[in-house]
């Protein structure tokens, strides 16, 4: 729980429609076509609060030996990046990455006024609100809001899973979660259920709420036979390894061959929260993520789509820097993003590692805030303009 | 009046002061008027509340020793996952129980305000017995005084823990407390400022919890000198502080307004109705059922532009599902899934400002899921669901993988077969969905179902018509 609170939003009037939504948020309609065309983000939660330490090691720094006596990763196992970085053992595929340079990485990204609850931190990275204030949607919802209407994206945002995240929910456009398409075709394809909804869409309901149901369920129906045609198109042949990311990824790649005018594809990966005996958990999850992320790049790298695709990793924080006394770690504060891509501007390590002789009580300062990394990604890759989305102006990255 | 109409405003009092009519009573409310049914709702809610109750002195020992005492942190490992996976098991066990109340319970009233309460009071905590007593303070207190149930939640554990009160010491005050009491349980933002919730904060010193969970006051912690709040000037504490809380007309307003967007209609508020229900709230010295009185025999109440125009939170939607088509589950958790796949986990609101509501429970897969849940019931079918895992419940137990619960429900007909026995097969259809929907039925869509329906027998068009017109859109609307 935060202490402070700006009061900048002004609660409306009485009648406001949405109490919670600061009225910047309201006030940025603007229908027109994705500028992105052809660009592509793809993010990857890590979900449950990845251990950056143990996932980029400091090789040479002591106290990260002396902190963590049972669970620091061995500087000759630890592959080597730079004289000072090595990688989680597991991640031989993104040292590969990071070789040929299709990697970056982000130490130090966090948020002023860190929350240790996962749920609260992980709004916080969703809705990009500032750590005192609840927003209701989502920063890539808001970007779709801003930047499409349905009649000129089917799917402009897909969700491997069953629920839409609320980092892919806007005001009035929100993304399609799917399993599957072709399960998610199964459920919305029948007769029925076509002629019933567009019979509804077709009554005059206004503004009233049964007419957003009425939408919504036309858009499902719609989205979920344009993804499932486009899955069909061209449908990748690459071998992925058999994990649920794996498989998730070989969709998105079905689907990116397949030209389907997707913008984000999101996916998530835990849990991370490693309190016990965190090493084999951890390297299990690396390992997937490794093997996935490998497959995918050398996917669209033999289909020449590599370059069209932004990769980007978060996790709702850090560890801490300290080692617990189950062979774990606890809550932290601030983390590393990876970015791949064939894209990057500036690639490899973007910044210093984390200093672990500065502390806020045993966790990590955050030297750049994540809004940051998001504004950097709205601008110079989704070409959209951030702040209207974001709610202020934030400094920019020069890594896309 | 039509019978079609009265039944309609009826039906509009039932779903919205409570969970929606149930089949098995129906044919002893159909002919009552809405005056009637309040008053009968009322009164139905009028005695106090039994507790609902999951844990046993030895949970209340395990739990207890986590206070001010014993820090979490420095329970051993092994304790701590202990202390969680128990904690987890009776939330869920304490949801469902409250979930079975808000279906069974005559006193519908209490149990849709206490709704309303459980969302405006949101507390996220892994402490089950804080969790339960503060249930039972909201519970309580659903249809009394607004004083008395703010008093009792300020001095809940639940609440304490959840907004840092015991780290507001005189030395150090931390202003979560204060803040959230200022701005989402009484004044709203924008009519209290920050040096308001400083001074506030200070007052609220010293105001923490024992080891049983009991309220204290510390009066070492307590920062005695001078503060002025809102206007006001003295050496204020805690109790002062909603005092002068609950002086201000605002209050009355804000809590007014929060009302009728809940059980009148989300989106069009109008301020004069809410200025007047607020003073009238205010003068009433903040009598809960007179508020809700005004609100549920005021003719605006029942104006076409109020009826079927509130989509169903995830919780109304299945309390009102088993209410109208009772059925009995061989695994009640598979209800925990299908809250946290519609986005409504009851003891697990999102944060500290409830559930937003509205449109916000809807989107492609909630839909989805829910135009598809009552076939779904009706075959016993899986439910196959990848939505995640709750980390802060789970404390990195376990990894990742989809929830899979067999539905395995049996429909009890037989109830509705009674209620609907005098209709004509050629009237069914549409006498269900005046039954069933609060939007008016249009002849395009139930042409549509009736095309669809299986006509063997009395039995299976019934059965078709019920459960093609829940899975409707028109079916998430009250």
């Amino acid at each position: 729980m935060l202490i402070r609170r700006r009061t900048f939003i002004k609660t409306a009037s009485l009648a406001a429609v949405s109490l919670w939504m600061p009225r910047f948020l309201q006030a940025y309609a603007r229908p027109g076509a994705l500028p992105t065309k052809g660009r592509i983000l793809v993010i990857i939660q890590l979900s449950g609060g990845n251990d950056g330490l143990n996932t980029v090691i400091p090789i040479r720094n002591d106290l990260y030996y002396r902190a963590r006596p049972r669970i620091a990763i061995k500087t000759a196992e630890a592959l080597r990046l730079t004289d000072e970085a090595a990688l989680h053992p597991a991640l031989s595929g993104l040292q590969r990455l990071y070789d040929s340079g299709d990697l970056a990485v982000l130490h130090n990204v966090g948020y002023p006024n860190p929350d240790r609850s996962h749920f609260r931190s992980m709004d916080i990275w969703h809705s990009a609100s500032p750590s005192d204030q609840y927003w209701y949607t989502g920063w890539l919802g808001r970007y779709l809001d801003a930047q499409c209407t349905p009649q000129t994206y089917r799917a402009p945002a897909v969700e491997m899973g069953d629920a839409v995240s609320l980092a892919l929910k806007g005001e009035r456009q929100k993304g399609l979660a799917l399993h599957h398409p072709a399960d998610l075709y199964a459920t919305t394809r029948s007769d029925y259920f076509a002629e019933y909804a567009a019979a509804g869409a077709t009554q005059l309901h206004g503004e009233a709420p049964i007419g957003y149901l009425y939408k919504t369920m036309t858009e499902a129906i719609a989205s979920a036979a344009y993804i499932f045609e486009k899955s069909q198109v061209k449908p990748s042949s690459h071998t992925y390894p058999d994990t649920k990311l794996g498989r998730q990824l070989k969709t998105v790649a079905s689907l990116i061959l397949g030209d389907a005018e997707t913008a984000v594809y999101y996916l998530s990966i835990g849990s991370f929260d490693t309190h016990i005996n965190q090493l084999l958990q951890h390297e299990r999850l690396l390992r997937e993520l490794d093997g996935a992320l490998s497959a995918f790049a050398a996917d669209l790298k033999a289909q020449h789509r590599w370059n069209d695709v932004l990769i980007m990793t978060f996790s709702e924080f850090g560890r801490r820097v300290a080692q617990n006394a189950s062979g774990g770690t606890d809550h932290g504060t601030a983390n590393q993003m990876f970015f791949l891509g064939g894209g990057l501007r500036r690639k490899g390590l973007l910044n210093d590692l984390p200093n672990l002789s500065d502390l806020d009580q045993g966790d990590l300062k955050f030297s750049i805030d994540f809004r940051q990394v998001y504004a950097t990604v709205l601008e110079r890759w989704l070409g959209a303009s951030a702040p209207p989305i974001l709610g202020q102006p934030f400094a920019l990255l020069d890594f896309v | 009046m039509t019978l079609v109409e009265s039944q309609r405003r009826l039906k509009h009092l039932l779903w919205r002061a409570g969970f929606g009519p149930a089949t098995i009573d129906w044919p002893k409310w159909r002919h009552r008027s809405s005056e009637e049914g309040w008053e009968i709702l009322l009164q139905q809610s009028m005695s106090p509340p039994e507790e609902l109750f999951v844990t046993d002195d030895v949970v209340r020992g395990l739990f207890m020793g986590v206070g001010e005492f014993v820090r979490v942190e420095e329970l051993s490992p092994e304790e701590r996952r202990q202390q969680r996976a128990q904690s987890r098991k009776l939330l869920q066990s304490l949801n469902l129980m409250w979930l079975e109340e808000m279906v069974y319970t005559s006193a519908q009233l209490r149990e849709k305000v206490a709704l309303f309460w459980h969302g405006h009071f949101a507390s996220r905590n892994f402490n089950i017995v804080f969790q339960q007593d503060l249930l039972h303070v909201i519970r309580r207190h659903a249809l009394g005084n607004f004083g008395d149930l703010l008093r009792a939640v300020s001095k809940s554990a639940a609440m304490l823990a959840f907004l840092n009160n015991q780290q507001n010491r005189k030395a150090k005050p931390n202003e979560n407390f204060a803040r959230e009491v200022m701005e989402l349980f009484t004044l709203g933002r924008g009519h209290y400022t920050e040096n308001d919730i400083k001074e506030a904060a200070r007052a609220f010193t010293g105001w923490g919890f024992n080891w049983e969970g009991a309220f204290v006051f510390r009066s070492h912690q307590h920062d005695n000198g001078q503060k002025t709040i809102l206007g006001h000037t003295g050496r204020f504490d805690g109790d002062d502080v909603l005092d002068i809380l609950l002086e201000q007309r605002q209050t009355a307003r804000f809590i007014a307004q929060k009302m009728y967007r809940f059980f009148v209609h989300e989106e069009k508020v109008p301020p004069e109705r809410v200025e007047w229900l607020g003073n009238r709230f205010y003068e009433s010295g903040y009598d809960i059922s007179a508020l809700l009185s005004d609100i549920f025999t005021a003719e605006w109440f029942y104006d076409a532009e109020n009826i079927g125009q509130q989509i169903k939170s995830p919780v109304l939607l299945w309390v009102g599902l088993r209410r109208a088509l009772p059925i009995t589950l061989d695994d009640p958790e598979v209800e925990l899934l299908l809250q946290r796949a519609l986005g409504q986990v009851l003891m697990h609101p999102p944060n500290v400002a409830g559930w937003p509501g509205g449109r916000a429970w809807i989107d492609t897969a909630t839909l989805m899921l829910r135009l598809r849940l009552p076939h779904l019931l009706a075959a016993g079918e899986a439910l196959d669901l990848d939505i995640g895992q709750d980390d802060d419940v789970r404390m990195g137990q376990g990894r990742a993988e989809r929830l899979r619960r067999r539905l395995n429900a049996t429909p009890h007909w037989e109830p509705l077969f009674e209620a609907f026995a005098d209709t004509p097969n050629e009237a069914l259809l549409s006498t269900l969905a005046h039954f069933l929907w609060q939007v008016p039925p249009s002849e395009a869509q139930l042409g549509i179902i009736s095309r669809h329906l299986q006509t063997a027998s009395r039995e299976t068009l019934l059965q078709t018509a019920v459960l093609h017109l829940m899975a409707t859109p028109e079916y998430q609307m009250c």
